[in-house]
């Protein structure tokens, strides 16, 4: 591949950087330009990322577009992607213009330090779901901790400081014990290299310890019941498009570490605490989905349920087969639309009532018809309507799950129904009924930057409902590899186990 | 060969003792005005220069003076390279500071220089008398400066308190050498080593004793948990460039000279003394990070997060290793520079009444000044570690030692600790971004903000290729100066 020089992954990751480079020389005062600039470049970023899209070759399970350089004596600065990452690279550089036009209003203080720490953030997520080098992968992982930490703490709501603290420090714990597990494998295997210690079969003892320290930092991340509570904090006092990265993007880094680290690389630990992750996975879909009912903010509503989702994720991820990695995988790119959609959503209510009170709203169907339309595309999405893109990765999850353990799929299944009970029960309360608070006789229909946000979202909503196959197609080398090489390692665990 | 010549090794030290007592002539000569004191400074800052430039152009072979008391190798010249660069910045960083006070006197540079020439003595001590020797030249410039504002209470009191605790540990120091040398028969590092090895020589325990005496003394000085009660309320009493100057050159050198004792002269009973680094390392990181909790004062806060940051260091003595010496390297390389920004921002904290230390003056500093703001934010986040900030890879390259070592407990309870001491750092953080904005500071001297401004840079930009790779691989040269 010769595109950009071999160099397409560094450029897709630091031209964000370049960016914010930009925006840093600008005078203060110049609010537009950090504005313009900002999206401006996020949009040159998505176009460059296409054609890892166009030229992807599909019939291989190998990283591709891989770039290596000398960096650290061991530690190479080595970027490379497969099918698995390359959705996420194009979910996040597509997700990142349309947080900058959701922002374009509602920043109005310190807009210039705004647009850095969010280009410097597209830069670093990048570089996670492209770096094939342990050590390269966690200092983008980390580093994202700084500008979220201040997305959140400077131009979030009330409670912003806590907030921001607890999502740090939780992050912040969980990563460390990784790190740790990372320097044991580069003292077993010799090697940061991610393709090679794939293969580079662990002791089953040292399987265990590694496999939980990941797990510690990835369950954080992605979250998981019990150490979620986090995530509705951080949710609720981020600003939109702060909600809306932390719920596509960052939360998707937990499920994308299981399937580049936990399974592939500690087989045997994964098979034996498969049922661990269960327990939680099921933990998650029903008690967070009961939580759900009973928000009375509508953000926090969504957080909790972006944590059931991601029940079906792990659920999904530890079936070990092909349909639950599927699923789990077209899970994540779903919530990614879907969870992002639903925050901009309530980040049109905000701009414009100042609250995200659900008792506050109700009959803006009246007055909003373009805007209760989208947002019941993104409702049905969220319940997993069939013809919508949730549709697909709950029901390959819970395909999958089925095969695995019946009363597994049995209970997950119970939180598809308390999907609908909380989103429906949502929608009815803001938006149906007689408009009777004055404050809404005014309320205005969304304008065309919001509908700008909203289309694309809308279109691949309904898109990857009908027809998911270019994505099944883009992750089924990958997946198949992910699925055989697991396999392999079990059965040669199993005779081990027999001699 | 002349006899100048033979002496080569030790030119830097000679150049800087020789030029210390020129100085002192030449201040004592001029009129007692500002701006001479402030020409002797910077003359003094030449001085430091030239003698860095001495030793970084000596040959790499290791070479050894005076019967072997005094070593220049590898490990030698790289710690006296950081201590020369602390030492000449904390002074540069002291002269606006002190003119302010009225208080710009030459004997200020004089005495860092004679206190620099006693550190660059104890990183090369190779002989427990010239240890000895180096040890206490620099702490007696160091009770001086301490006190150097002697019309402040606070000052003198920092400045006794100084120097009763650094006598008590030169006692210390004292009687365990006599120990060693009663038991070992030898004060050469070299000698000492031959003898204090195998199961026999490690149960002998006027040896161990006299070794652990040793080590507390040391422990004094790098103020490691339980010798750490002094630091507080030195850093906090003491002006804030002397503190500046406390926090980084002394620390190096006295790191250096654990480190030159416990691997240069008993690494036959490693054992033993692994067990005191150990015990110190985590005392030192957990106690740091809790107590830096509740500071409310900033120089007090700097002195527990220095703290925590020796005993990070320990960490990568305690392992014993190759890649355990070379993380103590790379760790004290980026904790110079750390430390030197951030006691640069904390001098940048002026107003018409005079500098201000609490640390909620710093609320809303993002508004008023940013460039100072983000650069101090780039410096605490590096100080909690974060990557891909310059404080991350110090802690990255001592942990891997431990991991490699399987130091387990310490290494869990290390990064434990860190995300502990993360959460007072990103309250400076959270101060300077989140908080209403407090009227601003005066305008940065530019001294301070090239200090600023070069410290904040280099923590941001560490991680190029070009800044990480030579000083790992000149730490990694270092360590190879003892045998494992």
């Amino acid at each position: 591949m010769t595109i950009a020089g071999g160099h397409l992954l560094s450029l897709i990751t630091f031209l964000p950087l370049a960016g914010a480079l930009l925006v840093a020389a600008q005078n203060r005062e110049a609010v537009g330009n950090a504005r313009w600039i900002a999206l401006w470049t996020t949009l040159l970023t998505f176009l460059v990322s296409l054609p890892l899209w166009w030229y992807f070759d599909k019939s291989t399970a190998n990283f591709q577009f891989v770039e290596e350089a000398r960096w650290l004596g061991p530690i190479k600065y080595k970027m490379g992607i497969d099918g698995i990452s390359m959705l996420f690279v194009i979910l996040t550089t597509f997700l990142m213009p349309l947080c900058i036009l959701a922002s374009w209003e509602a920043i109005e203080e310190r807009v210039k330090e705004y647009m850095i720490a969010f280009l410097v953030l597209e830069t670093l997520m990048i570089g996670v779901f492209c770096a094939l080098d342990l050590v390269l992968f966690y200092l983008f992982f980390e580093a994202g901790l700084i500008p979220m930490f201040l997305i959140i703490g400077v131009w979030g709501g009330k409670r912003r400081v806590y907030a921001s603290f607890k999502f740090f420090l939780y992050t912040l714990l969980g990563s460390v014990l990784m790190l740790l597990a990372m320097m044991a494998m580069y003292w077993h295997a010799g090697t940061t290299d991610i393709p090679t210690l794939m293969t580079a079969k662990f002791p089953k003892d040292m399987q265990w310890w590694l496999w939980l320290a990941f797990f510690a930092s990835f369950a954080v991340k992605m979250p998981m019941w019990p150490v979620h509570t986090w995530l509705p904090d951080a949710h609720v006092e981020a600003p939109t498009a702060g909600s809306v990265i932390l719920a596509a993007i960052l939360l998707k880094m937990g499920g994308y570490g299981f399937l580049r680290f936990s399974v592939p690389m500690f087989p045997v630990a994964s098979q034996e605490l498969a049922t661990f992750v269960f327990v939680l996975s099921i933990v998650a879909i029903i008690y967070t989905s009961l939580v759900a009912l009973a928000q009375e903010d509508v953000k926090k509503l969504i957080a909790y349920s972006s944590v059931a989702h991601m029940g079906f994720v792990t659920m999904g991820i530890f079936t070990f087969n092909q349909q639950g990695l599927d699923g789990a995988i077209f899970q994540m790119l779903s919530h990614g639309l879907v969870s992002a959609a639903l925050f901009l959503c309530v980040g049109v209510l905000y701009d414009r009532m100042h609250t995200r009170e659900i008792d506050a709203y109700g009959g803006l169907v009246h007055r909003m018809p373009v805007y209760a339309f989208c947002f019941m595309v993104f409702t049905m999405a969220n319940v997993g309507l069939p013809g919508t893109s949730g549709f697909i990765g709950e029901f390959l999850t819970l395909l999958a799950a089925f095969k695995a353990n019946t009363w597994v799929a049995f209970l997950a299944t119970t939180g598809v129904i308390l999907s609908a009970a909380y989103a429906l029960y949502l929608y009815r309360r803001v938006m149906f009924g007689e408009l009777v608070k004055p404050s809404l006789k005014s309320i205005a229909d969304m304008n065309w930057r919001e509908i700008a946000v909203m289309a694309p979202l809308v279109f691949l909503t309904i898109l990857f409902g009908i027809y998911p196959a270019p994505v099944l197609d883009v992750t089924a080398a990958s997946v198949k590899k992910l699925v055989a090489n697991y396999e392999a390692a079990i059965k040669a665990a199993q005779a081990m186990a027999l001699q | 060969m002349s006899l100048l010549q033979s002496y080569a090794p030790i030119w830097p030290e000679l150049l800087i003792a020789v030029g210390a007592m020129a100085l002192l002539m030449l201040g004592v000569v001029r009129p007692e005005t500002e701006a001479n004191a402030r020409a002797i400074g910077w003359l003094a800052i030449a001085v430091l220069v030239v003698a860095g430039w001495l030793t970084a152009t000596q040959p790499a072979p290791a070479q050894t003076l005076f019967e072997g008391a005094f070593i220049v190798d590898t490990f030698a010249r790289f710690m006296k390279l950081l201590v020369l660069g602390g030492s000449a910045v904390a002074l540069m960083l002291a002269f606006d500071d002190f003119a302010d006070a009225k208080t710009m006197k030459f004997e200020y540079p004089v005495l860092v220089l004679l206190a620099t020439a006693g550190m660059l003595m104890m990183i090369s001590a190779n002989d427990l008398i010239a240890l000895y020797l180096g040890l206490e030249l620099q702490s007696l410039a160091l009770y001086v400066v301490a006190a150097f504002r002697r019309d402040s209470v606070r000052s003198s009191e920092a400045g006794l308190k100084y120097f009763v605790l650094g006598a008590l540990s030169s006692g210390m120091l004292l009687y365990g050498a006599s120990l060693i040398y009663g038991f070992t028969g030898s004060t050469g590092f070299a000698t000492i080593a031959t003898v204090a090895k195998g199961k026999a020589v490690a149960d002998n325990i006027g040896l161990v004793i006299g070794l652990v005496f040793l080590l507390v003394g040391l422990a004094f000085k790098i103020s490691a948990v339980p010798f750490h009660m002094w630091a507080p309320d030195v850093y906090e009493g003491a002006p804030t460039p002397v503190t500046a100057f406390f926090a980084s050159a002394p620390k190096v050198a006295a790191m250096a000279l654990l480190v030159r004792v416990t691997l240069g002269a008993f690494p036959g009973v490693a054992p033993q003394w692994q067990q005191v680094v150990t015990f110190m390392a985590i005392a030192s990181m957990v106690l740091g990070a809790f107590a830096a909790i509740g500071q409310t004062n900033i120089k007090r806060l700097m002195a527990y997060s220095s703290i925590a940051n020796v005993g990070f260091a320990l960490v990568g003595l305690a392992a014993g290793s190759l890649e355990g010496t070379q993380g103590v390297l790379i760790y004290m390389a980026i904790y110079v520079v750390m430390t030197l920004g951030a006691f640069a921002c904390i001098l940048a904290m002026r107003r018409d009444g005079g500098p201000v230390e609490e640390i909620e003056e710093l609320a809303g500093l993002a508004r008023t000044n940013l460039p100072v703001a983000a650069a101090l934010a780039a410096l605490m986040f590096s100080l909690a570690g974060i990557p891909p900030l310059a404080g991350f890879w110090g802690k990255y390259f001592v942990f891997l030692a431990a991991v490699k070592a399987s130091l387990w407990p310490l290494a869990v309870i290390g990064v434990l600790a860190s995300v502990v001491g993360a959460y007072y750092y990103l309250r400076i953080v959270k101060i300077m971004f989140m908080d209403e904005a407090r009227p601003a500071f005066l305008p940065v001297r530019p001294a301070v903000g090239v200090v600023i401004a070069v410290a904040g840079l280099f923590v941001v930009v560490f991680v190029a290729p070009f800044l990480v790779a030579p000083l790992v691989d000149a730490a990694e040269a270092a360590a190879r100066s003892f045998r494992y």
